[in-house]
């Protein structure tokens, strides 16, 4: 009798634990998600307001991808970038935390996220003054003569360092360090240090003790880091507007102005779902094949 | 010519001594175990051997050649870890062919070699699991194919058997003993286990704090140890005065004889009371007082101990001095 009176709650307690966060979700952040596939199929009904009307209009899809297919694609090669110079700093990076950090690891994890405490707005305002045509950075390429090196790699133009792609693309990378960096460190903290020298032991040299057994068991840390700094990357808003100029735009500044300038709600949502579509495709490509219980996330 | 040959060797860490110049050979083909309890630098050997470590003074041959300073992977021994360490992103297979490979051997090669490796493990059959679905057992098997696939000088074997249950761990002696015996190659135990290294070894060293205390033969340590220490920890002893004065005897459980009658012809003996008595299955585990108030313990088969035996009974403790051994470091 008590065991069948128990059952019900056995079965129900961890729907009632998920309950709040589920709620928030689906009410916060599923419906207005969904409200925007009918946004996305209709019209506005004049050009000074707001308000639009259902009409099954498919060409808003279209019409967004014959215009903003360029800034689209600029997007997602900026993250990509962005992502790839975080990897190449951050993987050394989090070696060193973890084989040479010994008791200073925390300090240097800390020191990492640190500059994330700050708004991220406040990070691309500075920037723009550290790299400003009369600051610091600048002076200094001048000073060492890196200015025609610089100019042949695309990352100085017209003399300017503010609002290039290099710019936008160091801001992103700024940003993105942490979320990079972290999963990594988790992930190789978890390799234990006795598979190292298993390896040597079984006559692996130190290149071989990495990419058999360091690289592969920190996959988990990189399949995490990378989608945690490609998917903000791609979407970000801040860094384009501030350290890029009207060619450095990205797809969310193209959103923000289809929205809030031309008073396009309907392309802004079709333009939102094909990216939200793009950057979905990417991570079930990332992901296909491996479980998700590998992914170490913080 | 010595497989192992560790010369003086010693090693410090700050103002803790983990080993004492330490002079050992271990020779081809034998079953050799370092005994001692925790922190009396066996691993700490073993690490000095498999190259983990440095040594601050003296130095390491291995088939005579000087590696005192040579990094683990040029050095021809391999180590099996106590957790086993086997890379769990690999399957059984990959890792017993991790070493060959780190060796770039030949495919064929290769792949004659891993497949008689796990032969010798009888695990040809679990080849493609991977670490995590197999048991403690068969994990400990793989990281001895491992080791084993690359013919080295020596398996060095890091306390191998503490992480299984009693019962495993008896069948896995068994068949570290005829893995051995069948591949012919230099087997050094770490252990804290007596028996296993009593049951196992060719030839034994006894460590304590650093300092190895004897080596020899397991029979030759459980009988004739030098010190009180080694007497003491290959198994039960009664530590007895010599009849001078000066000095002390060790004289083995078993070798004491209970019953009523006081010692004859060329015997010793001791009067004593029965405090406790100890069933153990085959044997019993008697312990007693004598009258001049030594404890002592005697060991034999229930057929052998007289009847009437229980807490309280008075009786004669006799002995064959012949089967006593005169300590040369007596007293703990």
């Amino acid at each position: 009798m008590r065991r069948a009176r128990r059952q019900p709650w056995r079965r129900w307690w961890p729907w009632a634990l998920l309950a709040p966060g589920l709620l928030w979700l689906i009410g916060l952040y599923g419906l207005p998600l969904l409200a925007l596939v009918p946004l996305s199929l209709s019209e506005p009904v004049s050009r000074f307001g707001l308000e639009t009307v259902f009409t099954f209009h498919w060409s808003n899809y279209r019409e967004v991808l014959q215009s903003h297919g360029p800034i689209l694609l600029r997007s997602f090669g900026y993250a990509l970038l962005a992502t790839g110079i975080g990897l190449v700093l951050a993987y050394p990076l989090a070696l060193a935390i973890r084989f040479r950090g010994g008791r200073w690891q925390p300090l240097l994890i800390g020191l990492v996220v640190l500059p994330s405490l700050s708004s991220y707005l406040v990070r691309a305002i500075s920037w723009t003054s550290l790299l400003g045509d009369s600051g610091p950075v600048l002076a200094l390429v001048h000073r060492l003569g890196l200015s025609g090196l610089l100019t042949t790699l695309g990352v100085l133009q017209d003399g300017r360092l503010l609002n290039t792609p290099a710019s936008v693309i160091l801001g992103l990378t700024t940003n993105l360090l942490p979320f990079l960096l972290l999963p990594l460190v988790v992930a190789l903290q978890r390799i234990d240090k006795r598979l190292l020298e298993a390896a040597a032991d079984l006559h692996a040299g130190p290149l071989r003790c990495f990419t058999q057994v360091v690289w592969p068991l920190s996959r988990p840390g990189l399949v995490a880091g990378l989608l945690l700094s490609l998917i903000p990357a791609a979407g970000d808003v801040v860094n384009p507007q501030f350290l890029g100029g009207p060619n450095q735009r990205m797809i969310a500044n193209t959103i923000e102005n289809l929205l809030l300038v031309q008073l396009q709600a309907p392309r802004a949502a079709a333009l939102t779902l094909v990216l939200m579509a793009l950057i979905s495709l990417a991570v079930v490509l990332q992901l296909r094949g491996r479980g998700l219980e590998e992914l170490p996330l913080p | 010519m010595d497989v192992i040959a560790l010369q003086e060797v010693s090693r410090r860490y700050g103002s803790l001594t983990a080993l004492e110049p330490l002079t050992l050979s271990i020779g081809a083909g034998e079953f050799f175990s370092l005994l001692g309890p925790s922190g009396c630098g066996k691993t700490t050997t073993l690490r000095l051997i498999a190259g983990f470590d440095r040594p601050q003074s003296g130095r390491i041959l291995l088939q005579g050649r000087d590696l005192t300073e040579a990094p683990p992977h040029r050095r021809p021994v391999n180590l099996v870890f106590q957790n086993y360490a086997l890379f769990p992103h690999l399957s059984v297979w990959d890792n017993v062919a991790f070493g060959p490979r780190s060796r770039r051997m030949a495919d064929a090669e290769l792949r004659r070699r891993v497949g008689e490796a796990l032969e010798v493990v009888r695990l040809p059959e679990l080849a493609r699991r991977r670490p995590h679905q197999l048991s403690g057992g068969q994990q400990q098997r793989v990281a001895l194919a491992r080791a084993l696939v690359n013919a080295p000088a020596a398996v060095l074997l890091d306390e191998p058997l503490a992480a299984l249950d009693p019962d495993l761990r008896r069948t896995m002696r068994r068949e570290l003993q005829a893995i051995q015996r069948e591949v012919g190659i230099t087997f050094v135990l770490v252990t804290h286990d007596r028996e296993e290294a009593l049951s196992l070894s060719d030839r034994l060293a006894v460590l304590n704090r650093g300092r190895l205390e004897q080596v020899g033969t397991p029979r030759q340590l459980y009988e004739q140890p030098r010190s009180a220490v080694v007497a003491t920890f290959l198994g039960s002893a009664n530590l007895l005065p010599e009849p001078s004065g000066a000095g002390q005897r060790l004289l083995r459980p078993e070798r004491l004889r209970l019953g009523p009658e006081p010692p004859g012809e060329g015997e010793r003996g001791l009067q004593a009371r029965v405090e406790e008595l100890v069933f153990q299955g085959a044997t019993v585990e008697v312990r007693l007082r004598s009258r001049c108030d030594r404890p002592l313990i005697a060991i034999d088969t229930s057929a052998n101990l007289p009847n009437n035996l229980r807490v309280g009974s008075e009786l004669w403790c006799r002995w064959n001095p012949a089967h006593s051994h005169a300590l040369e470091e007596p007293t703990l």
